[in-house]
């Protein structure tokens, strides 16, 4: 372990420190938790100049009027909308590249593998331009499938990457087994090496849903209108809207943070598995 | 297996036969088809398209006019392209600093007391949280009159710094926003470097006399490499795709001197003045070379290592 464990330590220091993880932590979520804060603070605690102190009432209305005012409840409908074939499509077909570059031998594969890695890292501003053109001429642009298309299109480069390095890591003589048994490709595939993926489906399930939840970019370049925006873009014009309302922006915020902070949590070791893979030896 | 009996009928043996000889060659085409047909339309191409649409003078709609390298000429006496870089380089170097605030925040909580756990999901959130809301807490945070910030400084020094109205101190207050993910991201990734560092090594070492710094440096530091490497990869790449809080926080401003070539870009390519798609173009090259030169040094090396073994 590095650092010394600290039940090493003396019994002072080890208070010390118990103390000072949550206060550090208090600390670190400042911002988190005055904006949680001001999102139940009644509109009169803000007039008064209230703004820190504690609110005169839980003011959870708020809530209910973000609703009432505003399209916030669509914004979230259509982030579901495109995020959920998103997180489908790209792990579907991540789960094929992944395999075929990791189990065969090929001439281009390395090519090919690397395309995905490079395309993956390249500044979005470079695609904008002709993906909102296709996107146009296709007649999807300002759909919630025309955003999810160019999503799962994207993801996809970071998914190929992952699978391919998860599938590599499993033991290859399984696969030749089943090939001499007589076992056809795809169900090698099917079969054999899909069930075997099921923490790698989970991790870039949980990645991939928090990644287009909060893309901001896309949803302005290939959306407008309050019937297909996302909640990223649609809390950015309600920001526009509510100028100094600060009890409804910071509600809208937590409400759009609410569901990938869930998945989250519900879904922690693989969220955190998928995010450091290579971090370690590898 | 079962299909080894199912197989033989009549009628499908030819194909099947065919099948059976060739789906060794056949099955990782048919396995890659769908991925790589999709990312060659809307990852690769536009990629050249770009480069190609940054030679002509297009609103979008009309008729493109070709123009050769105006566009970049026009680049070289741009007044707000010369504030966009200089602000994508602050942002490069300041990001950097992700690095050793994740490590050391990752070193402090390396720890098992009760709870543990939670406080270290606790202090990753700041990274699950999307840039919008980010950016709106921080907005908040800033917020001339009442901010916290705002308050914090005005009891030191008796006068509050409008930070996001500031020329002089925008850029860094939004690169102060985006830290705060990042760092979260960093110490994520040392956390689990350091739950993988070798305890024989550690133990040989603290025989050897080594503690603190020097064993960080010397023993510690080299096992987390790898760690380290997805650090900077992912920094510089999240530095330089710096978008969504300059979008949010200032829309470019005060007089679009906290502008980045990212939101640059946007803003010439879908403006409220028209669309210059090609000029547009241009800016997204030249961020896209800067990158590049990033993107060969990763690719490289991933590169060398897959073909060691």
């Amino acid at each position: 372990m590095f650092p010394k464990p600290i039940e090493r330590s003396s019994p002072a220091a080890q208070l010390l420190y118990k103390a000072a993880v949550p206060v550090a932590l208090f600390l670190w979520l400042l911002p988190l938790i005055g904006v949680a804060m001001t999102s139940v603070r009644p509109a009169s605690d803000l007039a008064q100049g209230n703004y820190f102190g504690i609110p005169s009432y839980l003011a959870f209305g708020n809530y209910v009027e973000i609703f009432t005012q505003s399209n916030i409840g669509w914004y979230m409908v259509n982030s579901f909308k495109v995020t959920i074939p998103t997180v489908i499509g790209a792990v579907a077909i991540s789960c094929m590249t992944g395999f075929a570059l990791a189990v065969y031998r090929f001439k281009s594969n390395l090519l090919l593998f690397f395309m995905f890695v490079a395309g993956n890292f390249v500044p979005f501003q470079i695609l904008m331009v002709p993906v909102r053109d296709l996107t146009l001429q296709l007649g999807v642009y300002n759909t919630w499938y025309g955003l999810a298309m160019f999503h799962i299109a994207f993801q996809t480069g970071f998914c190929t990457l992952f699978m391919r390095n998860f599938i590599r890591a499993l033991p290859y003589e399984l696969i030749e087994a089943a090939r001499v048994e007589g076992v056809s490709e795809w169900r090698i595939f099917a079969y054999i090496v899909v069930p075997l993926m099921r923490p790698a489906i989970a991790a870039l399930a949980v990645l991939v849903f928090t990644f287009i939840w909060n893309d901001f970019f896309w949803a302005t370049v290939l959306t407008t209108s309050a019937e297909t925006q996302p909640v990223t873009a649609g809390l950015s014009s309600l920001n526009g809207q509510w100028i100094a309302q600060w009890h409804l922006v910071s509600a809208g915020s937590i409400l759009a943070a609410v569901p990938p902070v869930l998945m989250f949590f519900l879904m922690q070791r693989h969220f955190i598995a998928g995010l450091t893979l290579g971090a370690t030896k590898g | 297996m079962s299909i080894t009996r199912t197989a033989p009928l009549p009628p499908t043996t030819v194909r099947t036969s065919f099948w059976r000889k060739n789906q060794r060659r056949l099955a990782p085409r048919l396995f890659l088809a769908p991925g790589v047909i999709l990312f060659a339309i809307y990852v690769i191409w536009p990629i050249f398209d770009s480069l190609r649409l940054s030679l002509y003078d297009w609103d979008g709609l009309g008729e493109k006019t070709w123009l050769g390298f105006d566009n970049y000429v026009e680049l070289f006496d741009d007044e707000a392209f010369y504030t966009s870089l200089k602000n994508n380089v602050i942002w490069l170097v300041l990001y950097l600093l992700a690095i050793p605030a994740g490590l050391a925040i990752a070193i402090f909580l390396n720890q098992t007391i009760p709870g543990m756990r939670l406080y270290k999901s606790l202090f990753f959130f700041p990274f699950v949280i999307s840039q919008v809301v980010v950016g709106l807490m921080f907005s908040w945070f800033y917020a001339p009159g009442f901010g916290l910030f705002y308050g914090l400084i005005e009891a030191i020094t008796g006068t509050g710094i409008a930070v996001l109205a500031d020329e002089r101190y925008v850029t860094y207050g939004i690169i102060a926003a985006g830290l705060w993910p990042q760092i979260a991201y960093v110490m994520i990734l040392y956390l689990t470097g350091l739950n993988n560092v070798s305890p024989d090594q550690i133990e040989a070492a603290r025989l050897d006399g080594a503690k603190g710094f020097r064993m960080l440096w010397h023993v510690i530091l080299p096992q987390l490499a790898p760690a380290t490497f997805i650090a900077v990869v992912v920094t510089v790449i999240g530095a330089l795709r710096s978008f969504d809080l300059v979008s949010i926080m200032t829309d470019g401003g005060p007089y679009g001197t906290s502008r980045v070539l990212s939101f640059y870009m946007y803003e010439q390519a879908l403006s409220e003045y028209g669309y210059r798609m090609g000029y547009g173009a241009a800016i997204a090259v030249i961020l896209f070379a800067i990158m590049m030169v990033f993107i060969s040094g990763f690719i490289w090396k991933m590169w060398r290592e897959e073909t060691e073994h």
